[in-house]
């Protein structure tokens, strides 16, 4: 494991989320919102790697939708992060949902899906409780969720019943020292009935990062552009201005740079 | 007033513009200031939690300056943002080392989707009736009774209505429903005003009309600068940066006769909270910095308005159904309008009444020799 990328050093990404050097964070919802052309699942990798750093003092609780445990483990790996390590430590909880029927294994109507959200629910609330009696409510929870339209489709289609759950995800954030970072695909919803749950998602968070591919089109150096909205920038509920960042990334073998628009040269 | 509807205020906003959390906050605080200042009609207030946790609120209250007795004793909170449909209900509770004291004037609410039950848990909390039921494992008897006292008070007092968020109500349940709801709770006796806050752009267009109707003043909160479609992605977050703090706030009112006044101003939000401004003041201060400051007078004064005004304009008619001559400078002076003395600079030309006595000038036109459409070119004497 190579040591540089064990302790953690401060970047552009790290200081527009305010991300401490516990892993805790001012924000309590934080929302991906990616395209085809620029990928955002290299900031859940960034920020899960975040949060089981060593000087993390939190827990992690990962909805794996999109990919199986080993992929991110080899991802995770490559960037210097035993995930196997901090399963075993209990400092990551990964709820493997890769099979989308599970919400409708009691049935495909509208009360068998609600439930399985509540089941879902239930078990983050568990391991949660585990977290927090094992040590004495130290430290902080962060739930990912990669991704929610993957929610969506294992919802059969219902946006109202996945806002319900991440109602109840987002009312964890606000009892508990927890906060939600959630990944959604910006360029999947084509009418303005299933941009609903978009907007909803907007509306719900506290920052917002949008992965984008430059507007001047593809570069060798340069993979995309990130824009960071963040709506609680001094960190008080309610009483901050929002700040804006925008900066571009590349996409290194083991890492992401993050740099502003001249000054990679 | 007796017999009216009460009043209802819609704030709504939209992802371009999202102050409608903070606007609501800032009239939720001063509603409550004047309800616990006893300026206001209501002695109450019952705040329906959509949105944030009532924890959120209280926090608001005290920084806010109100006093907590006042807030103990005057608001009310229905919280449907914690367990809106009962699944905390359903799973088994969290333990953890230390319980949150559960404070006395926030009831739970776990029916979202059942809104005769929400409708009566408003009144309910609004008129203090069932307050025991809600809130028994919390409070001691000689502290309930004192609460229940000091916020129903007389028999006819009444209470204001807050829902942080229509949108969610929405979700739960139809546009028709919410809307009764509404209604309902305006044509109750015992309730003086409600606001609520909407987000407009979550619901289609019909569904912000529709409150609209239901309202007696309807506040929306518009970006103060405008998005285009080509702006790249720079532009954009400078464009979010501009309409993150500010915006415009467009208010109409319906009076009873069916007059309907607009109003608007500026708000800008800072950490002490939601700030307005006229936009007039700032018209016109811009308008003064535009003039250059020179020492000669470029503006009229109230005389030379008048006397403006009085110029009559040569091919204007006065409205008075005379026939419009006008002067064109071929026709003598005696068919044309009479001007009051002929003066040396005057044109007038041959076959004039000249008064005896005055001297005259002849003038003969030069363009009356020419041919029309001639082909000369008059530049053509040009030696270049």
């Amino acid at each position: 494991m190579n040591p540089s990328f064990s302790s953690p050093t401060t970047n552009l990404l790290d200081e527009a989320l305010g991300i401490g050097c516990t892993g805790s964070v001012p924000w309590r919802i934080a929302l991906v919102q990616d395209c085809v052309e620029a990928s955002g699942a290299f900031l859940l990798h960034h920020l899960l790697k975040r949060s089981l750093s060593a000087e993390a003092a939190g827990a992690v609780v990962f909805l794996g939708l999109a990919q199986p445990f080993s992929h991110y483990d080899r991802v995770l790996r490559k960037m210097g992060c035993n995930l196997s390590l901090q399963r075993n430590k209990n400092k990551l909880h990964f709820i493997d949902l890769l099979d989308l029927e599970f919400l409708v294994a009691g049935g495909t109507d509208q009360n068998a899906i609600e439930d399985g959200f509540m089941n879902l629910y239930n078990r983050i609330l568990r391991f949660i409780e585990a977290n927090n009696l094992m040590h004495n409510n130290g430290g902080w929870i962060r739930i990912i969720i990669d991704d929610i339209s993957l929610l969506e489709i294992a919802a059969q289609g219902s946006s109202s019943h996945t806002f319900d759950f991440l109602q109840y995800c987002a009312t964890l954030t606000s009892e508990l020292d927890c906060s939600l970072l959630i990944l959604n695909h910006g360029d999947i919803y084509s009418s303005e009935e299933d941009q609903c749950l978009l907007s909803h998602l907007d509306y719900l968070s506290d920052v917002v990062i949008k992965a984008e591919t430059l507007s001047t089109g593809i570069a060798v150096d340069v993979h995309g552009q990130l824009t960071i909205i963040n709506k609680r920038a001094l960190g008080e509920l309610g009483w901050s201005s929002s700040k804006v960042y925008n900066f571009q990334f590349k996409l290194k073998e083991n890492a992401v740079e993050f740099f502003y628009p001249g000054t990679k040269f | 007033m007796e017999g009216e509807h009460a009043p209802a205020l819609t704030i709504e906003d939209s992802l371009a513009s999202s102050l409608g959390s903070s606007v609501f906050d800032h009239f939720l605080a001063n509603l409550v200031s004047q309800i616990a200042a006893g300026k206001s009609q209501a002695r109450g207030l019952v705040l329906v939690a959509f949105n944030r946790s009532p924890a959120f609120y209280l926090e608001l209250l005290r920084r806010k300056g109100v006093d907590a007795q006042h807030v103990d004793k005057r608001v009310r909170i229905l919280d449907c943002y914690s367990d809106p449909l009962g699944w905390k209900k359903r799973v088994p509770p969290l333990k953890t080392a230390q319980n949150l004291p559960v404070k006395a004037n926030v009831a739970c609410f776990s029916d979202a989707r059942d809104t005769n039950k929400l409708m009566a848990s408003i009144l309910d909390l609004g008129k203090g009736t069932s307050y025991s039921e809600l809130t028994a494992t919390s409070c001691n008897v000689l502290n309930l009774v004192y609460l229940l006292t000091e916020f129903v008070g007389q028999d006819k007092s009444r209470f204001a209505v807050a829902i942080d968020l229509v949108s969610s109500l929405l979700r739960y349940t139809s546009l028709p429903i919410v809307a009764g709801l509404v209604n309902k709770l305006r044509s109750n006796d015992q309730t003086s005003c409600i606001v609520w806050l909407i987000h407009s752009d979550l619901h289609e267009q019909r569904v912000s009309a529709a409150l609209a109707y239901v309202s007696t003043m309807v506040a929306s909160i518009q970006p103060i600068a405008q998005c285009t479609d080509e702006q790249t992605s720079q532009q954009n977050s400078v464009w979010l940066g501009k309409n993150s703090d500010k915006a415009k706030l467009h208010v109409r009112l319906k009076r009873r006769n069916g007059r309907v006044k607009l109003l608007a101003e500026e708000l800008h939000l800072d950490q002490v909270g939601v700030k307005f401004t006229a936009v007039g003041d700032q018209n016109s201060n811009a308008a003064k910095s535009l003039l250059p400051k020179v020492q000669f007078n470029l503006q009229l004064s109230e005389q030379e308005r008048v006397e403006r005004a009085k110029v009559v304009l040569p091919y204007e008619h006065q409205g008075n159904g005379e026939e419009i001559q006008i002067y064109d400078g071929r026709r003598s002076l005696s068919d044309s309008i009479s001007i009051s003395q002929p003066s040396v600079a005057s044109p007038v030309i041959s076959d004039t009444q000249v008064a005896p006595g005055i001297g005259e000038i002849h003038y003969v036109r030069d363009s009356d020799d020419e041919q029309p459409d001639s082909d000369e070119d008059p530049d053509d004497d040009l030696d270049i």
